[in-house]
């Protein structure tokens, strides 16, 4: 499709740079707010900031982002994945099942397995949605269903435990480079990889016009059906490595592992600055989002605070976040206007 | 194609009908195979769980259908169970008080997220988390790890006795007589004809001079007022007040919702489908139960009838167009019909 | 809405109609089954009695092996055996399986209580239609059970967490801290109250309790509770996890952390969960009695009452097929005997 090229004009510029502006004062909110929490309870108690404790803060926080990155591709197109929830404790499950049948597994293969695993319920949610035209809320609310009833018949009430995997595997859960646990190396290899795609490759850029305007997505030759499908292989082949990895990380798998899961997940994207009507957001605020949420999860404790705060801290900090982004949105999209009016 | 055959068609076709012969179905076909299903015992559990349920489908059908939704019902749920026991705990003995303010705070809580959607102007998806999140966490500080269950018998026993003569619980007939309100509401009157105007088109609704914000504000309050009840009732069924009481209700209502019929964009729906999708899942997940299939069975019926029920009508709609355009674009054009 | 949908709605809620008032006509269920007369104590046990086991969560291989001891003793007295039971642990969730057993005629339900009071209504409902009621492991009200089966009493479980913790920390004493179960768990509670009483001795002067926290019986959520106290009490020398599931997840961390060796860990855990972190160092010894011999001892106590055989008064003896004769103690209860200490040097001799 050939585009006349028309010189951008003052006003579509000055347009543009305000929303990025927003953007980044999204972004940087977020990260302020969890500066600000860190150093509160470093002052508390400097043990908040040792070398396990960051470790243990990272560890927490990496399954919550990987989620959320893949939670924020489906935002983004106007959707929302509830099934991740129920991908993960598969994908778990399937790990575990794998090494008890041959423990000799390399790991890189397994984590192509959880990957395809995901990949593959993700599949049957892209396809259902994408194919029929369906709402995303009520399909993946039946695979979220679907899923883990599927788990619970696999797993019948057996657990899997760490002696039963390969002590390599559980090292990797635990093992850490220069400080930095090695499975948050695969959240920022993963947030690196969707964010520059999102941004700078055109089917990621459509996937934001898609969410913005369906309708005129279409009209415009936006493939959306395929996009939107490949939106929920991506959240779903996420879901998996984040299976994958609990699996690393905790060693005993059942039947309930990623219960409840799907609900954090959309919290820790919410707060993040990504709009649950689509066509905004970034990856970069959903990550931070997540590890403010685990952070506060982690801060709580130390600050003497009673932990069943937590619920409802999380509760209000979504109510913030959403009142946020409208209030802000509000005042770009009245900026924009206000510019159009004077030219 | 006669006309007496299309309109059979047409009457079967509906949705709610399909929803309530399943019912039928399934209870007939479960009392003649599984033992025990036609037992008066194995309806009063069903009624007994099937109560807080249908009390919270009620407004949530309505909410559903002016294009909105409303996750938080199982927190407030879970809250009003607490702040119950603690009231009891603390010595409030009157009963008619602890359900006055229990329904109170429901009410409370309901217009608080009715403030951040039509106030605020906020999407109810994501409020409704938020406030899930928000009160579940109240409920945990309220009463913490522990349980209140210090309650007299009588208005345990009360709570589920049983019509006379039979063994069905009395307070069926409060969800019975609430549902009669709630599906007048909807089906009979300008305001439940403006909530489907609302959910089909919001802009046109304020037109036509219906007060979208004011109605949608006071369903979110009646929601919560509901979820308040079902807390009340919750709390006496199992004699105990916990903060995990209810958790995870608001899946199982919106999949009865949604299995009932109603369109999660608004503007299309009947109670009597909602009422018809409960009455199915409660049944059968008892009846299954009752016949040693596992839980995780059913749950996997619930996802796929879930699924199936969107994507059903939506297939055969497709498949209905690509045939209708075959069939107009066909050299000999027939009369449609 | 179509004017022909009205008629068939109006026929499918007719059809329902009548079926709901057939059912509502029938009279009140009163007592289905025939309630057992005293018998003496020293008959026989029925045959074909079903008994079912009702944990608190499936998914647990505690329970499973506890279950898998009760099968055993059923089918050593020729009963038939079924277990059921929720995932989840929320209080409301054994009912509806309590109301299932009941309405398929169990003879004896055998359970462990998510919560002591809310399954009442449900087990005193059960009762009346015929079934007896055995609580094993966690107790309910005494007022809606025939029996209570209990591992070891609430003092011997306290006293050897609290010594197996002392002799880990060492002469020097310090901090401690105890990693619970959930916050309603009458046998955690009851463990917990009485090892305040036994750390109040004077040879424990040096320990001080200055945490209890909940995991729930959730693996994950036992790990990050074990996490955070370690952040929380910088000076934390022990913890004690009365729950297989909290003892195993704390080990797990323990064991991949920084505070291996040097925060002291026991509890009450199964070998075979145990053994890798008994073996590296993590954990020094640990309690636990026979999950196995409890579900076993279940099974026959239910057995007895079903047949008659003794009706839960103090004093009463029945026995147990390969574990002997037991005696019943105050308030329905029946005692396993005492907890069982796990080692480096014994842990290899059992698989559970």
């Amino acid at each position: 499709m050939t585009m006349v090229q028309t010189p951008p004009d003052a006003a579509t510029t000055r347009g543009t740079r305000l929303a990025r502006r927003a953007f980044v004062v999204r972004e940087l909110g977020i990260a302020i707010a969890l500066i600000v929490l860190v150093v509160v309870t470093f002052a508390v108690n400097p043990r908040f900031l040792s070398a396990q404790s960051i470790k243990d803060l990272l560890l927490g926080a990496t399954i919550l982002a990987i989620l959320a990155i893949g939670q924020t591709v489906v935002v983004i197109t106007r959707n929302v994945d509830l099934s991740v929830g129920s991908i993960l404790g598969l994908a778990a499950f399937a790990t575990g099942a794998l090494f008890e049948a041959s423990p000799g597994l390399p790991i890189p293969v397994m984590i192509l397995v959880g990957l395809a695993f995901g990949a593959a319920c993700g599949i049957v949610n892209g396809g259902l949605i994408a194919a029929a035209r369906v709402p995303a809320l009520v399909v993946t609310l039946g695979t979220l269903y679907v899923f883990r009833g599927l788990d619970y018949m696999w797993a019948t009430g057996r657990q899997i435990n760490a002696a039963d995997m390969p002590a390599g595997f559980l090292k990797m859960g635990t093992a850490t480079v220069a400080g930095v646990p090695v499975l948050t190396l695969f959240a920022v290899v993963v947030l690196v990889v969707v964010g520059y795609f999102l941004r700078n490759y055109r089917s990621g850029r459509e996937l934001y016009a898609i969410g913005s305007d369906p309708a005129a997505a279409r009209l415009s030759g936006i493939p959306t059906g395929r996009r939107v499908f490949a939106a929920f292989v991506v959240s779903g082949a996420l879901a998996g490595l984040a299976g994958v990895l609990h699996a690393a990380r905790f060693g005993t798998i059942d039947a309930n592992v990623g219960l409840g899961d799907e609900l954090n997940v959309v919290a820790a994207v919410v707060v993040g600055g990504v709009a649950i009507f689509g066509g905004s957001g970034s990856v970069y605020g959903a990550v931070l989002g997540a590890v403010l949420l685990t952070t506060i999860g982690a801060a709580l404790p130390v600050l003497g605070i009673n932990p069943f705060w937590q619920n409802a801290a999380v509760g209000a900090l979504i109510l913030a976040a959403i009142g946020l982004d409208r209030a802000l949105s509000a005042r770009v999209g009245r900026n924009l206007q206000e510019r159009k009016a004077h030219v | 194609m006669s006309e007496a055959t299309a309109r059979m068609r047409r009457v079967i076709g509906s949705w709610d009908v399909i929803v309530l012969l399943a019912v039928v179905t399934i209870a007939v076909v479960g009392s003649l195979t599984i033992d025990g299903v036609s037992n008066p015992r194995f309806w009063r559990f069903v009624t007994l769980e099937a109560i807080p349920i249908v009390l919270i489908a009620l407004p949530m059908t309505l909410i559903v259908i002016t294009g909105e939704i409303d996750l938080s019902v199982a927190s407030v749920l879970g809250l009003t169970c607490t702040v119950f026991g603690f009231l009891w705990e603390s010595g409030v003995t009157s009963l008619p008080v602890l359900i006055a303010v229990s329904l109170l705070l429901g009410g409370a809580l309901g217009a608080v997220n009715g403030l951040f959607i039509t106030g605020f102007g906020l999407p109810s998806l994501a409020v409704t988390i938020g406030t899930l999140a928000l009160y579940r966490g109240l409920a945990y500080v309220v009463l913490g790890d522990r349980a209140v269950a210090s309650y007299p018998a009588t208005w345990t026993g009360n709570a589920i006795k049983a019509l006379p003569g039979t063994t069905i619980p009395w307070m069926i007939l409060v969800a019975a007589a609430l549902a009669v309100v709630f599906g007048a509401v909807l089906h009979a009157t300008p305001v439940g004809r403006g909530l489907y105007a609302m959910g089909n088109n919001a802009e046109a609704a304020r037109f036509t001079g219906i007060g979208v914000r004011a109605t949608k504000f006071w369903l979110f309050v009646i929601s919560g007022a509901m979820a308040a009840l079902a807390g009340v009732f919750w709390t006496l069924r199992f004699a105990s007040a916990r903060a995990d009481n209810g958790t995870g209700l608001e899946l199982a209502v919106v999949a009865a919702v949604l299995l009932g019929g109603v369109s999660i964009f608004g503007g299309r729906g009947t109670l009597l489908g909602v009422l018809g999708a409960l009455a199915l899942l409660t049944v059968l997940r008892n009846a299954l139960q009752l016949a040693n299939v596992p839980a995780n069975t059913l749950t996997i019926i619930t996802g796929s009838l879930l699924i199936a029920s969107v994507v059903g009508p939506n297939v055969a709609g497709m498949l209905r167009e690509r045939l209708r355009r075959r069939r107009s674009t066909a050299p000999t054009a027939s009369p449609s019909t | 809405m179509r004017a022909g949908t009205k008629g068939g709605r109006l026929i499918a809620l007719t059809a329902l109609a009548a079926i709901a008032f057939a059912t509502a006509a029938c009279t009140d269920d009163s007592t289905g089954g025939t309630s057992p007369s005293p018998g003496a104590s020293g008959g026989t046990m029925k045959t074909g009695l079903k008994i079912a086991f009702l944990p608190k969560q499936v998914n647990n291989p505690y329970f499973t092996t506890s279950d898998n001891g009760g099968k055993a003793a059923v089918e050593e007295f020729k009963g038939v055996y079924s277990e059921t039971g929720p995932s989840d642990t929320q209080a409301s969730a054994q009912v509806s399986y309590i109301n299932t057993l009941s309405q398929q005629g169990t003879d004896v339900i055998v359970v462990s209580a998510n919560d002591k009071d809310a399954i009442c209504g449900a087990l005193n409902e059960a009762r009346q239609a015929g079934a007896k009621v055995v609580t094993f492991d966690a107790d309910t009200n005494p007022t809606c059970r025939d029996l209570f089966v209990n591992q070891a009493t609430a003092e011997g479980i306290a006293k050897i967490q609290i010594k197996l913790i002392s002799d880990a920390v060492g002469a020097d004493g310090g901090e401690i801290a105890i990693l619970s179960a959930t916050a309603n768990a009458t046998n955690q509670n009851a463990w917990i109250e009485m090892m305040k009483t036994e750390l109040a001795k004077p040879e424990y002067a040096k320990l001080k309790l200055v945490d209890v926290v909940y995991g729930d019986d959730k693996d994950q959520k036992s790990f990050t509770e074990t996490q955070a106290l370690l952040s929380k009490h910088p000076n934390l020398k022990g913890i004690i996890s009365p729950t297989t599931v909290g003892v195993a997840a704390a080990a797990r961390y323990l064991s991949g952390s920084s505070y291996k060796g040097k925060v002291q860990l026991t509890g009450l855990g199964t070998p075979n969960q145990m053994r890798a972190f008994v073996k590296d160092g993590t954990v020094k010894a640990f309690a636990l009695w026979n999950p196995a011999d409890l579900g076993y001892l279940a099974a026959y106590a239910g057995g007895a009452l079903a047949s008659g055989l003794i009706t839960g008064k103090e004093g009463e003896k029945f026995t147990a097929g390969k574990l002997g004769e037991f005696t019943i103690g105050s308030g329905a209860t029946v005692l396993l005997g005492d907890p069982f200490t796990f080692n480096a040097s014994n842990i290899d001799q059992f698989n559970f």
